[in-house]
């Protein structure tokens, strides 16, 4: 019980910022008309492609000789880019076709 | 934290990402809240590249991270501009499983460095083992689920269960949180080893998890996967207490749960009918027996019929998509108009393989937007609507849904065309729709076909017409 409280006492910040993105979350998608359903769930996709951060923070604390870990992190980063690239490119094609309203 | 540079970056990102998220839910601004988001994405990964600093030590290993970022910037952009529309859910199904698998790979490589910690009787925190042990489980069930999306909407995977399926997930699960526990609570060098089943069973339950569930219901599937790599990518942002990486998780898994739900109420279902699946042959009972004959209608018949109609209603599904007949359908749609035919197109929400599928096609044909009706707005036309054409269209139209409770699809709302007076229904063939059930309205006396793939059909149909 101590080690939980003390946990959330030292990572209060983190614990705030989780809290809130959980409302905002649920808040700013909440009246999305079921036209968007999908390209809001593909320009979401490329929103967790964030995830490549890790990868790249990963990749730059290998020691260079460690080609297991280098490997590995290269294709870490690869595949995020290939979800945050990917995911932006194809939600703009997607959207492209919404022709605005005259 | 000090702050610096890079705190004032990821700031920006997360900021972008909410704004992003906000016009993505409206029609006039979501083209520009894409680029906004990708905007913040791009400050915050050069932001990391070249301003993270830890114990005032930079980055390494540039060669690689470029050389990575390269690659999958070519390969993304080139697969996401030339997929053809009808393969688009497919698509976001791939990469969001690339999202899921990077979050797996970064747990793995953050165990190999706890390990090390472990081997040298360091103090790892139980904050960072639950990090990189729940951001291996959520982004390799999101990784393999994804992987077996994918797979069923281009056809590949077909649907597949065994007896007594339910429990063997839940076993499965269970064991993979319990060996979690067990390792976390006692990691030693002689059963690191563990990590790697964990591994393992996460995949495995990712593509029992998803292999059940019908195709039809793949985009809400989807959409359910996103919220997870979301939740998988926050995970990684406690692991290295970075705000940017948190902000984007948890906003996507919040949203992406919520836009579930939201799929399902357009479906008129629950979250939980969805995934213990009455697609995925829970149905009870035998479904009623559809038999009859069916007439065919010659295209000159179809042509004198809609041509002198006052109203025609257009029911598109995924057999326009494939034959790629939306700019002949706008030609047809032109044609009827310029006679004094009144035509608007219904759209099912889920018509096609995702949400918006058809909107988006039609948009592209130029077909303007006051001109699609949703649903209810629809049901309410079909009673003084002279002529339904239903161009591939199946399971949405399906009166089974209404009537009979064995059917898989009952409870789900369609589009009442048996309302109008003449219904006219193109398809290739008889065999039934994507959910693999027959339609009792094409043998309704009210009913006639007209066989033939959509574009080549609809061809013929405007030859037809303008030759009256």
């Amino acid at each position: 019980m101590e080690t939980v409280l003390s946990y959330i006492h030292q990572h209060i910040d983190i614990i705030y910022i989780v809290v809130l993105s959980v409302f905002l979350g649920i808040e700013v998608i909440g009246r999305v008309p079921s036209v968007l359903h999908t390209p809001l769930m593909s320009g979401a996709n490329a929103i967790h492609g964030v995830v490549i951060i890790g990868a790249i923070i990963v990749m730059g604390r290998v020691e260079a000789g460690n080609y297991a870990a280098l490997i590995i992190g290269f294709l870490a980063v690869v595949l995020g880019t290939l979800n945050v690239v990917g995911g932006f490119v194809v939600t703009d094609r997607m959207l492209e076709m919404f022709k605005k309203k005259k | 934290m000090e702050i610096n540079l890079l705190t004032l970056c990821y700031l920006i990102g997360s900021v972008t990402f909410i704004i992003g998220l906000k016009m993505l839910s409206h029609p006039e601004s979501a083209r520009k809240g894409n680029l906004v988001a990708a905007g913040g994405m791009a400050v915050s990964i050069f932001g990391t590249i070249f301003l993270y600093e830890e114990n005032g030590e930079k980055l390494h290993n540039y060669g690689w991270i470029f050389a990575a970022l390269v690659i999958g910037t070519i390969i993304g952009t080139l697969a996401a501009k030339r997929v053809k529309m009808t393969a688009m859910p497919e698509l976001v199904s791939l990469f969001n499983g690339m999202g899921g698998a990077c979050a797996a790979l970064i747990s793995v490589i953050e165990f190999k460095h706890i390990t090390a910690a472990v081997h040298a009787d360091a103090a790892v925190p139980y904050a960072t083992y639950l990090s990189i042990f729940a951001g291996l489980v959520i982004g390799s069930i999101s990784f393999a689920g994804s992987m077996i999306a994918w797979g069923k909407l281009n056809g590949r995977v077909k649907d597949f269960s065994f007896r007594g399926q339910q429990v063997f997930n839940m076993v499965l699960f269970a064991g993979i949180i319990l060996l979690s526990a067990y390792l976390i609570i006692g990691l030693t060098p002689e059963n690191q080893f563990l990590f790697y089943l964990i591994l393992l069973g996460a995949l495995v339950y990712g593509v029992l998890f998803v292999l059940p569930i019908g195709g039809a219901d793949m985009p809400v599937v989807i959409s359910l996967l996103n919220s997870f790599t979301g939740v998988a990518a926050a995970c990684g942002g406690f692991l290295y207490s970075n705000q940017v990486m948190l902000t984007g998780g948890i906003l996507v898994g919040a949203a992406g749960t919520l836009l579930t739900i939201l799929m399902c109420k357009a479906m008129n279902r629950s979250l939980l009918n969805v995934l213990i699946g009455s697609f995925g042959g829970g149905a009870t009972g035998t479904q009623q027996a559809v038999t009859g004959n069916y007439k065919e209608i010659s295209l000159s018949d179809a042509a004198v019929c809609m041509s002198y109609a006052h109203k025609v209603m257009i029911v598109p599904g995924y057999g326009l998509a494939v034959a790629q007949a939306q700019h002949v359908c706008h030609e047809l749609e032109k044609l009827l108009e310029e006679k004094g035919v009144e035509v608007s197109y219904a759209i099912h929400p889920v018509a096609g393989r995702m949400p918006g599928h058809m909107n988006v096609l039609l948009a592209e044909a130029d077909v303007n937007y006051d001109k699609l009706m949703e649903m209810e707005q629809a049901n309410d036309e079909f009673k003084s609507t002279d002529v339904v054409l239903i161009l591939g269209a199946n399971d949405v139209v399906n009166p089974a849904a209404k009537t009979d409770p064995a059917s898989p699809i009952y409870g789900m709302p369609i589009l009442e065309v048996e309302q109008a007076k003449t219904v006219i229904v193109n398809k290739r063939s008889m065999k039934p729709g994507y959910a693999g059930i027959e339609n009792a309205l094409f043998f309704q006396p009210k009913t006639s076909m007209l066989f033939g793939d959509a574009k080549a059909a609809l061809q013929k149909l405007v030859a037809e017409i303008k030759s009256l």
